[in-house]
C-alpha cells in the first residue's frame, strides 16, 4: 500500500507501550441500553482506563456472540435501532473524551448501505475504524479500498487455526492492530486466559503483524495482567456489558478502574 | 450440449456465494473443500455413497404420473419425482448421507446440524445413527412447537434436540446458533449445514449429493414419455431439492425450469419469505445471495406455513440462475399452497409435504397458464418430501381438529371481544 494512513488506534496502543503497558480496549454495543447511557457508559469507560472503544453494532445475526452481548443487543434492536445512531455516539464520544473509537460491526450492515458511504460516514463522524469479525481479507476488496479512501483502520481477526499464510493475510490486510482470538468460541467470560491466546500473538507476529490485541473471554484484571505480558492490547467486551446492565455507567466505570489496574 | 450451467463451481456462482465467515471457521472450511474435492474423484468414496443411496435410502426414487391431480389443473401432464419415498421421507437424506462419509473421512466423530421443518434434523440423526456418531440439531424453538413429532422422532434416533429461542426461533436463528457450537467444537465437530447456502463449500457440495435427483428424473422422464419435459418445478426455501431436480435439465434450455418460493400471506403483505422476489443482495451465514433484509441491512424474519421454507436468504446459485434468466423463481402463497396439498392428498393419495404442495401449486398455475396450449406438454414437479409431519398444520388449516381443542383457542380469541362488547 502507497497511501499513508495515520492509525488512530495504532497510536493508542504506542501511547500505552510508551508507559510500558498493553492497551486496554473496551466493547460496548451501541445505544445499549439507550443512546444517552450507551454515551455515558463509555466515556466513563475510557475516563476509567481504556485506551480504545469499540463500539458494536447490534445485528440480527450476530454469529460470534455469546449470550450477554446476544441479549443486549436484541433489545436495543427490539427498541427501533437505527445505524445512524452508531454515528451519533462516535460523534458524541469523539468529541468528549479524543479516544481512538472503533465500531465492531457484522459485514451486512456495512454492504447494505455499501462500503464507500459506510466508511465515509465513520470518518465524518470522528472514527477510528472498524472491526468486522464476519469478514475475511479474502471478501473485503470494497472496505479495503473505502477505508484506504477515508483513512480508516481495519481490524480483521487472525484465529488459533490460522494456517501460516492466512495470518500472514490478516497482517497485510489490517491496519491499527490484529485481533487475536484468543479461543475456539463465541464472546462470553471464561474462568482462565486459554494457552492458544499467546500462541496466536506469536503466530501473528511472525507473520509480520506489528501490534495485536487479543480478545475473546477476557474478563478479570489478572486476565488483563497475563495477556499484556505478550499482548499489545486486551480487549474486553461482555464483563463490560454485564456491568452496564446490572449497574449502569458507574460500574462500568468502576470495572474499567479494575481492569485497568487503577484501583 | 452446451454445458454453461451444469456443474459451476464454487466459491462463486457470478456476483454471489463466497465465504462471508469468522476466520475462526475459514480453516474447517478449506479442510472439508479439500476433503469433498479429493473424495468425490475417488471411486471408493462414490461407490460408497451411491451403494447408500441404492440400499439404505432406497434410490432411485419413481417417478409418477399424476393424472387426476394433472386433470384438475389443465391440459398438461404432470409427473412427480417421488423424493418423499426416500428413508426418512424428503430428499434430505440424500445429502446427509454424503457428509457424514465426509465427516468420517474428516475423522470426526460429531455432527450438528440445523433444522426448520425438521426433515434435515430427523436425516441428520439418522445418518449420526448409522455411522455411530454424537447428533446435536438446533432447532428454533416455534418450529419445535410446529413439529412436534419430528423433534421426538429425532430423540428416538439418539440425537439431542436443543430448542434455539433468540430472534424469531425459526430456521435462521437455528443456523446462528449452529454456527456458534461450531466455532467452539470444530476440532471434533462437522457441521452438517442441510441446504445449498452457507459458505463455499456447501452450495456446491450439497448440491452434488442431490444431483442424483434430476439424473435419475431427465433419464426417468424419457423413458417413460420418450422426450424432455417442458418444465421442472421445485419449491426453494435455501433450494437444495430445486438445484438437485433442476441440475440434470440445467444445460438442456428447450427445459423450462420454475423455482417456488414460500410467498406466505402474499409478497405484499411483507409477511413471505421470498428473497429472490423481493430482490435485495446481502451477505447471511457466509454467503451473499438475495436477502430479506431492512434499510440498514437487518434480516426480516421470514414467514410461512411452511417451516422448512421459512428462510429470509436462499442460496447463491439460484441467486445467480435467476440472475442469468435460466430459472423463473415465482412465489406461492399460504393459501394456494394449501389448496394444492389437498388436492394431491384427494386426486393421487398422496399427502405432500408443505414445502412440496408449493411447488404442486406452481405447476397447477403453470398448466392452467398454459391452457389448452399445454396438451401434449409435460411437467416434472420434485415431490421432495412427505406430509406426515404436516398432518397437524394442516388439520389446523383445514380445520379439522377436535371440538374441544377448537372451543379452547376460539374461547381465548374471542375474551377480548366479550370484554368490549360489555
Amino acid at each position: 500500500m502507497t497511501a499513508v494512513v495515520q492509525s488512530k488506534s495504532a497510536a493508542a496502543i504506542d501511547a500505552a507501550a510508551a508507559e510500558g503497558r498493553a492497551a486496554f480496549i473496551g466493547y460496548l454495543p451501541a445505544g445499549y441500553p439507550d443512546k444517552e447511557t450507551s454515551i455515558q457508559a463509555a466515556i466513563a469507560l475510557i475516563e476509567n482506563g481504556a485506551d480504545i472503544l469499540e463500539v458494536g453494532i447490534p445485528y440480527s445475526d450476530p454469529v460470534m456472540d455469546g449470550p450477554v452481548i446476544q441479549q443486549a443487543t436484541t433489545e436495543v434492536l427490539a427498541r427501533g435501532f437505527r445505524i445512524s445512531e452508531v454515528f451519533e455516539i462516535v460523534r458524541a464520544v469523539t468529541e468528549a473524551t479524543g479516544a481512538a473509537v472503533l465500531v465492531m460491526t457484522y459485514y451486512n450492515l456495512i454492504d447494505r448501505m455499501g462500503a464507500d458511504e459506510f466508511a465515509r460516514r465513520l470518518a465524518e463522524a470522528g472514527g477510528a475504524g472498524a472491526i468486522t469479525p464476519d469478514l475475511i481479507p479474502d471478501e473485503a476488496e470494497d472496505w479495503l479500498a473505502a477505508t484506504d479512501k477515508y483513512g480508516l483502520d481495519r481490524i480483521f481477526l487472525s484465529a488459533p487455526t490460522s494456517a501460516p499464510e492466512r495470518a500472514q493475510m490478516v497482517a497485510e490486510s489490517s491496519r491499527g492492530f490484529v485481533y487475536g482470538v484468543s479461543i475456539m468460541g463465541v464472546t462470553g467470560t471464561r474462568d482462565s486466559v486459554s494457552d492458544l491466546a499467546e500462541q496466536v500473538v506469536v503466530a501473528s507476529k511472525a507473520a509480520g503483524a506489528r501490534r495485536v490485541c487479543v480478545g475473546l473471554g477476557v474478563s478479570a484484571r489478572s486476565h488483563v495482567e497475563e495477556i499484556g505480558s505478550y499482548a499489545d492490547g486486551v480487549i474486553v467486551g461482555t464483563a463490560l456489558v454485564a456491568a452496564l446492565r446490572d449497574g449502569g455507567p458507574d460500574a462500568v466505570g468502576e470495572l474499567a478502574r479494575q481492569l485497568s489496574g487503577k484501583s | 450440449m452446451n454445458t454453461h450451467y451444469r456443474d459451476a463451481a464454487g466459491p462463486y456462482f457470478g456476483d454471489y456465494g463466497g465465504r462471508w465467515m469468522p476466520e475462526s471457521l475459514v480453516a474447517a472450511l478449506d479442510e472439508v473443500a479439500d476433503t469433498f474435492a479429493k473424495a468425490k474423484a475417488d471411486p471408493e468414496f462414490t461407490e460408497e455413497y451411491f451403494r447408500l443411496c441404492r440400499e439404505y435410502t432406497g434410490r432411485p426414487s419413481l417417478l409418477t404420473e399424476a393424472k387426476r391431480f394433472a386433470a384438475e389443473a389443465g391440459h398438461a401432464r404432470i409427473f412427480l419425482k417421488r423424493e418423499d419415498l426416500n428413508h426418512t421421507g424428503s430428499h434430505k437424506i440424500n445429502n446427509v448421507l454424503g457428509q457424514a462419509l465426509i465427516a468420517q473421512r474428516l475423522g470426526k466423530t460429531r455432527l450438528i446440524a440445523e433444522t426448520g421443518a425438521g426433515q434435515h434434523g430427523v436425516a441428520t440423526a439418522t445418518a449420526a445413527a448409522l455411522f455411530g456418531m454424537d447428533c446435536v440439531v438446533y432447532m428454533g424453538s416455534a418450529d419445535t412447537r410446529r413439529q412436534a413429532l419430528n423433534v421426538a422422532r429425532m430423540q428416538l434416533l439418539g440425537a439431542e434436540v436443543i430448542p434455539v429461542d433468540h430472534g424469531a426461533q425459526t430456521l435462521k436463528d437455528a443456523i446462528n446458533e449452529a454456527l456458534r457450537d461450531w466455532v467452539a467444537s470444530v476440532e471434533t465437530t462437522h457441521y452438517v449445514l442441510g441446504t445449498v447456502a452457507g459458505p463455499h463449500p456447501f452450495p456446491e457440495m450439497v448440491r452434488w449429493f442431490h444431483q442424483v435427483i434430476g439424473e435419475e428424473a431427465r433419464e426417468q422422464i424419457i423413458t417413460q414419455t420418450g422426450k424432455l419435459p417442458e418444465a421442472v418445478a421445485a419449491c426453494v426455501g435455501g433450494g437444495s431439492n430445486a438445484i438437485g431436480i433442476f441440475h440434470g435439465f440445467l444445460d438442456d434450455p428447450e427445459v423450462g425450469l420454475y423455482g417456488y418460493e414460500a410467498g406466505g400471506d402474499g409478497v405484499e403483505t411483507g409477511r413471505h419469505a421470498s428473497a429472490i422476489t423481493l430482490g435485495r443482495s446481502g451477505v447471511l451465514h457466509g454467503a451473499r445471495s438475495y436477502l430479506m433484509q431492512d434499510e440498514d441491512g437487518q434480516t426480516v424474519d421470514s414467514h410461512s406455513i411452511s417451516a422448512g421454507l421459512d428462510y429470509p436468504s436462499v442460496g447463491p446459485q439460484h441467486a445467480y440462475l435467476n440472475d442469468q434468466g435460466r430459472v423463473t423463481y415465482q412465489p406461492v402463497t399460504d393459501a394456494d399452497c394449501m389448496s394444492a396439498f389437498e388436492s394431491l392428498c384427494r386426486t393421487e393419495g398422496i399427502i405432500p409435504a408443505i414445502e412440496s404442495a408449493h411447488a404442486l401449486a406452481g405447476a397447477a398455475r403453470l398448466s392452467a397458464e398454459w391452457g389448452s396450449e399445454g396438451e401434449g406438454k409435460v411437467i416434472i414437479v420434485n415431490l421432495s418430501g412427505r406430509g406426515d409431519k404436516d398432518v397437524a398444520t394442516a388439520a389446523e388449516w383445514f380445520d379439522l381438529l377436535p371440538d374441544q381443542e377448537t372451543d379452547v383457542e376460539s374461547a381465548d380469541a374471542e375474551a377480548p371481544e366479550v370484554g368490549i362488547q360489555a
